[in-house]
């Protein structure tokens, strides 16, 4: 609670509004105490004085009552009725959405047929027919407002629901032996409050203008009596000659709706706990490049990455995605990266191009070579002309990387027309060629059809011939099979397989899956919290890895045809890469950890493990030696 | 030995909605009608890819959707309505999304006391001695009972899971892919951790997974599922070396293997039959190498091939 | 395409007579005798006589509806007794006036709206957004009719640039220039709020689908920005925008009653409020019944503007 107050008032306008808002509250609180004349008390003879006159200080209205005291008796008035109206609809609209939400079926279809009926007016028609029928009356434009106000409610709050209902826990609390009462009020509604309060405090303001205005058309409070919009719509005829009697309670409405506003945007910001993560960032078009200390020298290799730092700043906070990254690719090679959740080879591969999201990503130190030129923090239109020409992208799940409502063949098309000036057709042709050359069958047609319309695996194959389109140089795939069934995966690997040897690709093929390493790799680098801790040719590191992390690693996948066993698994967790160790991040789990491991920094050493050269570990004690 | 499960002939079909004007269509068959058994103390795998129904299945299994046909019988007791407040303390189920199977809004402490409050109606003191002895059996700290989910990592996370479900003190634990929300290097933790369970607490399992490596590691007897129909059941050692289905073959010559060349497992399509339209005949037999005109108008059934194994196949694989 | 328009026309028929259920319901739980309360001052014993007759106000509640039903099937809506002439001669004289008004500030609305979200998520904490984030919050919070009743007293009062009220000159109107000059302060006044609303919603779906992984892939095959922007983002986020396009025309022809009242624009708002203060309850009826079909037909015509948008809605 009192952190999420912390959030409210750090942002400066939602205290801003808090302050006015709660000034006006005590304001209309204290209204009976103060010394004022009453607000119905007419003197014709002194009608419409001006501000600072004749002891009123805002003046008097047509008839001769004071001003000041009937803005204040109406915005009392006015606030209770649009709060009351606000909770009123809060109440009912958010109970028949949570059942609604949470049953579903035949209750949810006939509850919502009656939501979609009212929703089907313009809200005021709704609200005037109910007045017609209660009679004007303040009471009865509460009522109107109120009713008219449930369906918003019941439809955002059943829809929220839904998404929880269909959530796990909810099935594990039934499995526990709860009951739909319990589930709904003991499981649900906890889930659904931050909601609800979200959205009443960004329709208060709306309901209290709503009344002012059933109110100003006569409908709502009647005379003596008047909140803010009675008040506006009496002195509406003399308009022009007392402008002060219209401005004196449109100010004071204005005032409040806006402090309500500014108020329930804080709130509703500081429940979402995607703002404070940063998460409702746009990203930029390239990653942020901060970039302390010297740039390394270039050494020939097609692609490298050199000593590469990505970090995410979160608040305060700073995650070392990546820390001193170094990999190098030749011309028909396949480079595995290996590693487990949050060791950093995804964060990797998207520095290259600087597709790192930005905020929170930003690149602090280190090169991105293409043929020599380095492109951390090269200008955008640099990068954009190599993305998509030279190097290109496969991603994880095909369904959410391609855009839903462009046809396939246009997205193809678009990839070569970013590039190179072709015409609408040829890129069409060359389109359904490279549906062909990735075994597509039925390109015709296929072309035409929507992601949507398509099984995952073909739609990884457009993935794929997305990232061929300008025959690149290099290829980053960035676990293209994970979100693929078994079958298809072996299929999508071979194909990616025959189009490197065929094309003499390039590929950057980061996975967590051994066993793809070993088939389609020339050679591996694992990574762990950041860094890389060993690299080499793929066959020699299976067969004799030397850095611990590695050996544990290989030993933990099951291999099919190993029968019933127990299976070994590397004791602890990955360090959270917001609070690293000087030394060896995977000391703590190690068992030959000694120690000189955590107590400075460890380079790579390179040389030969178990005969073979070429193999570059970071460990002083590893399994094997190095010569 | 005894029998800790019976499946006679469950299926589910979801009906599918007719528009206001034209008439209702046939359902969805997810799962077509399934019979078998478990006995005690066995892990029973279950594997198949997405959109095979296992999932669909599972569910039906712990009483979260009423079937629409069959039975089930757990240690010879018929649950005919479909209660998980009665199926409960009989079976249990462990999801395979750790995070999300547990409120954000609650401490672990209220998540695990849930299951000993309905289910066994325990006092206070009862339940703080039961919660204190199941963590210890699952390896977890005393301390993390008054922490919110969102503070754990997915393998504590999914030790939580697995408390919840042994608090109810069930018979048979429903593991519906345990661990393929987890790294590598966790997933053993957890497996290990509940091989030890079950020798401890005398459990059954049905470990569901889409990952026939782990699957056979773990299990005694492998069913495989495609399509919403048993294509093959086998003992776990034997099943993925000599299967009698073509589809098994496929699965088994699909997982990568280190060293094995790179090369598309022999089939024709990809593509699973469309379920509002399913083919006459084997499901399978789009896919099949071997399939005849028999395969496309009559559906196999599952007979017995060789020692302890079943499939479903009118040309079955040979040795 | 056509068989979907046709799908939801049909659909869009329980959702007609529900609407007509809820008015009559609505009208209904008027107290005490309804002919008495429909007629209020004109209640001679002559013209209780035949309201009961002509509503059948001695049958049961169904019944009534039914013929109530039958009769507005037939275009007989009843006759106004403020007005002395059938009210559905009166809805349709001003019902041009409530279109014209509403459809040019829900067009300005829109576009504006729509433009502003873009441009304020595109440069998201930049000047431009903050300053858009400004305007949107004082315009969300102003009532459009103490709005109207300024720009009176502004543009028409002191610098006399534009007509205070009416739609056309008393004498000698007429024409598009004419009706443009009055209708510019109407229709700021009503799409202010409506263009806030938009701009809001426009930004947060902008600023949600650029965070999408196939916003990733355009920039990652080399797409530029511009294009990223007004071309896979905006198509996009137009998904989520469009249903608040055809939520906010509801609102921009409720804000309409006031304007009109404050504007002395001859519509069916000014109409209705009237009617209400009249006690003319089947002018009431009739007009909200009209306008509630009309706006039904609306949002197909919406709904069909998305489903050419979304390929995945099933056509």
């Amino acid at each position: 609670m009192s952190k999420f107050l912390a959030l409210l008032f750090r942002n400066r306008l939602a205290a801003l509004g808090g302050v006015v808002i709660a000034v006006i509250f005590v304001l209309a609180l204290i209204t009976p105490l103060l010394p004022l004349q009453s607000p119905d008390d007419t003197d014709t003879a002194h009608r419409f004085l001006l501000p600072f006159s004749g002891g009123h200080l805002l003046g008097t209205d047509q008839l001769g009552r004071d001003l000041l005291s009937r803005l204040l008796w109406g915005t009392r008035l006015s606030l209770a009725v649009g709060i009351a109206a606000a909770l009123a609809a809060g109440f009912v609209g958010s109970a028949v959405g949570i059942v609604a939400g949470y049953f579903g079926g035949r209750t949810d279809n006939v509850i919502m047929r009656g939501v979609d009926m009212l929703m089907a007016f313009p809200y005021i028609l709704l609200a005037l027919a109910i007045v017609a029928a209660l009679g004007p009356g303040l009471m009865n434009a509460l009522i109107a407002v109120a009713a008219v106000n449930v369906p918003f409610f019941a439809r955002n709050i059943r829809g929220i629901t839904v998404g929880l209902a269909g959530r796990e826990f909810v099935d594990a609390a039934r499995l526990s032996g709860k009951g739909h009462i319990r589930i709904l009020l003991t499981e649900l509604l906890p889930n659904v409050l931050p909601v609800i309060v979200v959205a009443m405090s960004t329709t208060v303001g709306w309901m209290i203008l709503e009344t002012a205005g059933l109110s100003f058309l006569g409908l709502g409070a009647q005379p003596p009596q008047a909140d803010l919009g009675g008040m506006l719509g009496e002195a509406r005829s003399a308009m022009i000659s007392s402008p002060h009697t219209s401005v004196v309670p449109g100010v004071m409405i204005f005032l409040i709706v806006m402090s309500i506003n500014l108020l329930g945007d804080g709130v509703r910001d500081a429940l979402d706990p995607r703002l404070r993560s940063g998460a409702l960032s746009r990203p930029k078009p390239a990653t942020d490049v901060r970039r302390a200390g010297p740039v390394p020298e270039a050494t020939g290799a097609l692609l490298e990455v050199q000593a590469l730092e990505t970090q995410f700043h979160v608040g305060r906070r700073i995650y070392r995605a990546v820390n001193g990254v170094s990999l190098a690719v030749r011309p028909g090679e396949c480079l595995g990266v290996i590693g487990e959740s949050g060791s950093g080879k995804s964060v990797t591969a998207l520095s290259v191009m600087g597709l790192v999201a930005s905020p929170p990503g930003v690149i602090t130190g280190g090169a991105v070579r293409y043929k020599g030129d380095d492109l951390v923090g090269a200008p955008y239109g640099k990068l954009r002309s190599l993305r998509g020409d030279r190097v290109a992208y496969i991603f994880q799940d095909p369904l959410s990387t391609l855009h839903p409502l462009y046809r396939i063949g246009d997205q193809l098309a678009e990839a070569i027309t970013a590039h190179h000036g072709v015409g609408g057709r040829e890129a069409r042709q060359r389109a359904l060629k490279l549906l062909r050359d990735v075994r597509i069958p039925n390109p015709e047609s296929r072309i035409d059809n929507y992601p949507h319309e398509m099984s995952g695996g073909m739609r990884q194959r457009v993935g794929i011939a997305m990232a061929l389109a300008n025959d690149p140089d290099v290829i980053i795939a960035d676990e293209p099979t994970t979100a693929l069934d078994v079958t298809v995966q072996a299929q999508i690997l071979s194909l990616l397989d025959d189009l490197r040897r065929d094309r003499g690709l390039a590929i950057v093929f980061i996975t967590h899956d051994f066993g793809v390493v070993g088939q389609l790799c020339d050679r591996v680098a694992v990574m762990y919290a950041g860094q890389i801790v060993e690299e080499g040719p793929t066959q020699a590191i299976l067969d004799a890895p030397a850095h611990p992390y590695t050996a544990r690693l290989i030993a933990c996948v099951p291999e099919l045809g190993g029968g019933r066993r127990a299976l070994a698994a590397i004791p602890g967790l990955p360090p959270s890469v917001d609070d690293l160790p000087p030394g060896c991040a995977f000391a703590p789990r190690c068992a030959r950890a000694q120690e000189g491991c955590t107590a400075a920094p460890i380079d790579m050493r390179e040389g030969a493990v178990a005969g073979t050269p070429g193999r570059a570990v970071r460990c002083i004690n590893p399994e094997e030696a190095i010569a | 030995m005894t029998e800790a499960l019976r499946v006679t002939d469950l299926s589910k079909t979801f009906p599918q909605a007719g528009g206001l004007f034209s008439p209702a269509r046939p359902g969805v068959r997810a799962v077509r009608p399934v019979s078998f058994a478990v006995e005690e103390g066995e892990t029973l795998g279950i594997v198949g890819e997405s959109g095979c129904g296992k999932s669909t299945f599972a569910r039906m299994l712990v009483g979260l959707l009423p079937p629409s046909s069959g039975e089930i019988e757990i240690e010879g007791r018929r649950l005919d309505n479909a209660d998980p407040a009665k199926f409960g303390k009989m079976i249990q189920y462990v999801f395979q999304d750790p995070i999300s199977s547990l409120n954000p809004r609650k401490t672990v402490r209220q998540i695990m006391e849930a299951p000993l409050r309905r289910l066994h109606g325990m006092a206070r003191a009862e339940r703080a001695a039961r919660i204190a002895e199941i963590f210890d059996s699952v390896n977890l700290r005393q301390e993390f009972l008054d922490r919110y989910p969102h503070e754990f990592s997915g393998g504590q996370a999914q030790r939580i899971g697995i408390a919840r479900a042994l608090a109810a003190a069930p018979r048979i634990l429903v593991l519906d892919e345990p661990v393929s929300a987890l790294d590598v290097s966790v997933q053993a933790q957890v497996l290990n951790l509940l091989a030890g369970l079950k020798a401890d607490f005398n459990l059954t399992y049905l470990f569901i997974s889409h990952d026939l490596a782990v699957v056979e590691a773990v299990s005694d007897r492998v069913l495989v599922l495609y399509f919403g129909s048993v294509v093959e059941i086998g003992r776990a050692e034997s099943i993925f070396r000599h299967p009698r289905h073509p589809y098994t073959r496929l699965l088994a010559d699909s997982a990568p293997v280190v060293g094995r060349p790179l090369t598309a497992p022999e089939q024709k399509d990809t593509e699973l039959p469309d379920p509002l339209d399913p083919p006459p005949g084997c499901a399978f037999a789009g896919r099949c190498p071997r399939a005849t005109d028999l395969c496309r108008q009559e559906e196999p059934p599952l007979r017995p091939m060789g020692e302890d194994q079943l499939a479903a196949c009118h040309h079955p694989l040979e040795d | 395409m056509g068989r979907y328009i046709l799908r939801r026309l049909i659909s869009a028929i329980p959702v007609l007579l529900g609407i007509t259920v809820i008015v009559f319901l609505i009208m209904a739980m008027i107290p005490g005798n309804p002919a008495q309360a429909i007629l209020g001052a004109y209640a001679t014993p002559d013209n209780v006589a035949r309201i009961n007759k002509s509503l059948g106000l001695d049958k049961p509640l169904w019944d009534r509806y039914f013929i109530w039903l039958w009769n507005m099937l037939h275009g007989d809506f009843g006759r106004s007794y403020s007005l002395n002439r059938p009210v559905i001669d009166e809805v349709m004289d001003r019902l041009s006036a409530t279109a014209i008004l509403a459809g040019v500030s829900w067009v300005v609305a829109s576009l504006l709206g729509i433009l502003a979200g873009v441009i304020s998520a595109a440069r998201q904490y930049g000047l431009a957004d903050k300053l858009i984030t400004f305007v949107v919050l004082i315009g969300i919070s102003i009532p459009s009719f103490f709005l109207g009743m300024m720009m009176i007293l502004f543009f028409a009062v002191r610098l006399q640039w534009l007509p205070a009220s009416g739609m056309y000159e008393i004498y000698g109107g007429g024409g598009l220039g004419d009706l443009a000059r009055h209708i510019t302060m109407p229709a700021i006044a009503l799409s202010v709020v409506a263009t806030g609303v938009i701009a809001r919603l426009s930004r947060s779906a902008m600023l949600e689908v650029l965070r999408q992984d196939y916003i990733r892939t355009a920039r990652a095959k080399g797409v530029n920005e511009r294009r990223v922007i007004m071309g896979h983002a905006l198509r996009a986020a137009m998904v989520s925008v469009i249903p608040v396009l055809g939520l906010q025309a509801g609102f921009v022809l409720s804000g309409a009653v006031y304007i009109e009242i404050v504007f002395q624009w001859p519509g069916i708002g000014q109409m209705l409020v009237n009617a209400i203060l009249q006690r003319d309850i089947l002018l009431v009826q009739g007009g909200v019944v009209i306008v509630a079909a009309l706006y039904v037909i609306f949002n197909i015509l919406v709904d069909v503007a998305q489903s050419l948008l979304d390929p995945r809605i099933k056509t």
